[in-house]
């Protein structure tokens, strides 16, 4: 985990007694406001285009590899660093791939939260 | 087996008993729901992570996937990629919208998101399918091991499992636990990490790491499988492991015990680098196991290759200790994986079930005879059924969530026009199909050609069908739209530091 200078957030329970005055905009989010309707439905739109091509590049990477194998009968029984291929490639390095794209993605996802924050603060 | 470690049963005794007594330890400081969900907002995501993964390396990882691996070859492991990469598709549409929902179980979201009463009891009936159906793989593992390091019948290890998990979760022990689920993950780590180093050391030092024997199909992708439809096996298996993960009820329930949605998604992330280590291993022993213990191919048991290999690779007083490991780390498996299951389902049967008939909403009471049924029923049917390799029925508990739970919530987080009608005939036909595909499969006659591939691996056509009958169905639907749909996709996908007043 990036260990970060902790950027805190603040989680507010329902029915604290002193919560602060939500922003002009977030209230407009809250009421459903065809001005709130607008901002959520960009953040979905934001975050689902991203879970899609995630999964697009996953699908190509992992996806690929049977047919690949099938077409290519040669292909797996190259030998790399010992092992042969499809071997190396789903007993090993699958996992490091799939936890690389994870990290990636929870960065992106996190990024795409921090700009409709600040967009809706800003407003 | 013919040698037996002297120190299996004891390690078995010893890991049952810390179970047992962490278990009755956490019962006493944590007594009701409400305990639980407040300590639950302190949970860091690793702490939290490690017992996801405590609770998911099921039998079927820690034995399972490597007996395929030495029987099939390199097709198989597609079972730990895809068991890996179902938490990268739970965290790219699941993982923090789910948090954010408050939901708790999956009923609980399907009416959350839908309003609807009857699409609630039709995701618990599939929880306690489900549930059952990944049970009854967790009891024959048990069943195998026992009768592998002592030489018991097959079905006293299943016995053992499934009464001491139903007093356990029955007493309230196991139920709110993260601790114990958490040391589970490492213990089931170490047990399967260190023989295997010792193993590779042994092979490569001692024995001058001779290759597996092995035919050119076990190397070679798609040539080894059984059945006469390799390619369309293989997708249909990645596409159940990829979108199932999301749908298995012992899984989602640990989400809520993140305190927001970004942590949801950091837990996430931990949750797929454990697995990923651990998933390293179970290949060592299958490639192994071609080496030392060729004898158990032959037998139809190549499940135990796990709990043998190390006696039989190692030898002497090494061996008898890496065997007691091993052992006692299958059964943190059974244990951990049947009481997350167990809990999930007597839950639901006990608020949505009992709780509805008896008109007391879930009372303790509730819960412990619900818990007496949910641990009953598949113990009854891992004691009948037999022959099927635990991974395999554990696939098909994948492919039922895949074809059920996946559609009901990637649509019902993304799509605004998902209506209860479409929700609910999406879920009959997916689970319909599906569930069938598994009877057929599980008590049928054995089938060849299509028909056969088609049943024995049934996600890559019962998940877009399912999904196909959601949106068609919606569609048509469009007055049944929830009036407060607008609501809860804020409340779904609003970032919590926007500090929206929560409902």
């Amino acid at each position: 985990m990036d260990e970060q200078p902790p950027q805190r957030v603040r989680v507010v329970l329902a029915g604290g007694e002193r919560r602060p005055r939500p922003e002009a905009a977030a209230r407009e989010i809250e009421e459903q406001t065809p001005v709130g309707e607008v901002l959520v439905r960009g953040l979905i739109r934001t975050q689902l285009a991203l879970a899609l091509r995630v999964s697009l590049l996953v699908g190509l990477l992992f996806g690929v590899q049977p047919v690949l194998f099938a077409l290519y009968p040669g292909a797996a029984r190259t030998e790399v660093l010992g092992l042969p291929l499809p071997w190396l490639l789903l007993g090993l390095l699958a996992y490091p791939v799939v936890f690389g794209i994870a990290w990636a993605y929870v960065r992106a996802a996190e990024r795409n939260e921090r700009h409709f924050t600040d967009l809706v603060n800003r407003s | 087996m013919s040698d037996v470690s002297p120190y299996a049963v004891p390690a078995i005794v010893l890991i049952t008993v810390a179970t047992l007594a962490i278990g009755a330890f956490g019962y006493r400081i944590s007594r009701n729901t409400s305990d639980f969900l407040v300590a639950s907002r302190t949970v860091s995501p690793r702490l939290n992570a490690s017992a996801i993964s405590g609770e998911y390396l099921s039998a079927a990882s820690f034995l399972g996937v490597a007996g395929l691996i030495m029987t099939y070859g390199v097709d198989m492991l597609w079972y730990p990629v895809g068991f890996t990469a179902g938490y990268l598709a739970m965290l790219l549409y699941v993982a923090a919208p789910l948090r954010r929902s408050g939901a708790y179980t999956l009923p609980d979201f399907a009416q959350a998101r839908l309003r609807s009463t009857w699409v609630r009891a039709l995701a618990t009936g599939f929880v306690v399918l489900i549930g059952w159906l990944y049970l009854v793989p967790q009891l024959q593992g048990a069943g195998l091991t026992l009768s592998t390091v002592t030489g018991a019948p097959a079905w006293v290890g299943a016995v053992v499992v499934g009464v001491v998990v139903t007093l356990n979760v029955a007493v309230g022990g196991m139920r709110s636990i993260t601790f114990v689920q958490a040391f589970q993950y490492w213990v089931k780590l170490t047990a399967i990490a260190f023989p295997a180093m010792v193993l590779l050391l042994v092979w490569f030092h001692r024995d001058g790491a001779p290759p597996p024997p092995a035919p050119a199909e076990w190397v070679v992708p798609l040539a080894g499988l059984p059945g006469e439809h390799p390619l369309f096996a293989t997708y249909s298996l990645i596409l159940a492991t990829f979108l199932g993960t999301m749908g298995l009820p012992h899984v989602l329930v640990r989400f809520y015990t993140n305190p927001d949605g970004r942590a949801a998604r950091t837990t996430t992330l931990v949750v797929l680098g454990m697995l990923g280590v651990f998933y390293l291993f179970p290949t060592v022993y299958g490639a192994l196991g071609r080496i030392y213990v060729p004898e158990l191919l032959g037998e139809d048991n190549a499940d135990a290759v796990v709990l043998v290999l190390p006696g039989a690779a190692v030898g002497g007083l090494p061996g008898d200790l890496l065997s007691g490991l091993v052992a006692a780390g299958a059964f943190a498996a059974f244990l951990s994986t049947s009481s997350g299951l167990l809990v999930s389902v007597s839950g639901v049967l006990s608020t949505d079930v009992l709780g509805r008939w008896s008109g007391s909403h879930g009372s303790v009471r509730d819960f412990r005879r619900s818990a007496m049924v949910a641990g009953i029923v598949p113990l009854v049917l891992a004691l009948q059924a037999g022959g099927l390799s635990l991974s395999t029925v554990v696939g098909l508990a994948f492919a039922v969530a895949a074809s059920t739970f996946c559609p009901l919530l990637v649509l019902g987080i993304w799509w605004r026009r998902l209506t209860p009608v479409g929700a609910g005939a999406g879920l009959l036909v997916g689970g319909g199909l599906s569930g069938a595909a598994v009877l057929l499969t599980v008590l049928g006659p054995p089938l060849d050609g299509w028909p056969g591939a088609l049943l024995a691996q049934p996600a890559a056509w019962t998940v877009p069908a399912a999904f196909a009958v959601m949106v068609l169905v919606s569609l048509a639907t469009p007055g049944r739209v929830p009036v407060d749909v607008g609501r809860t996709m804020v409340q779904l996908h609003a970032p919590e530091r926007l500090r929206l007043p929560q409902r």
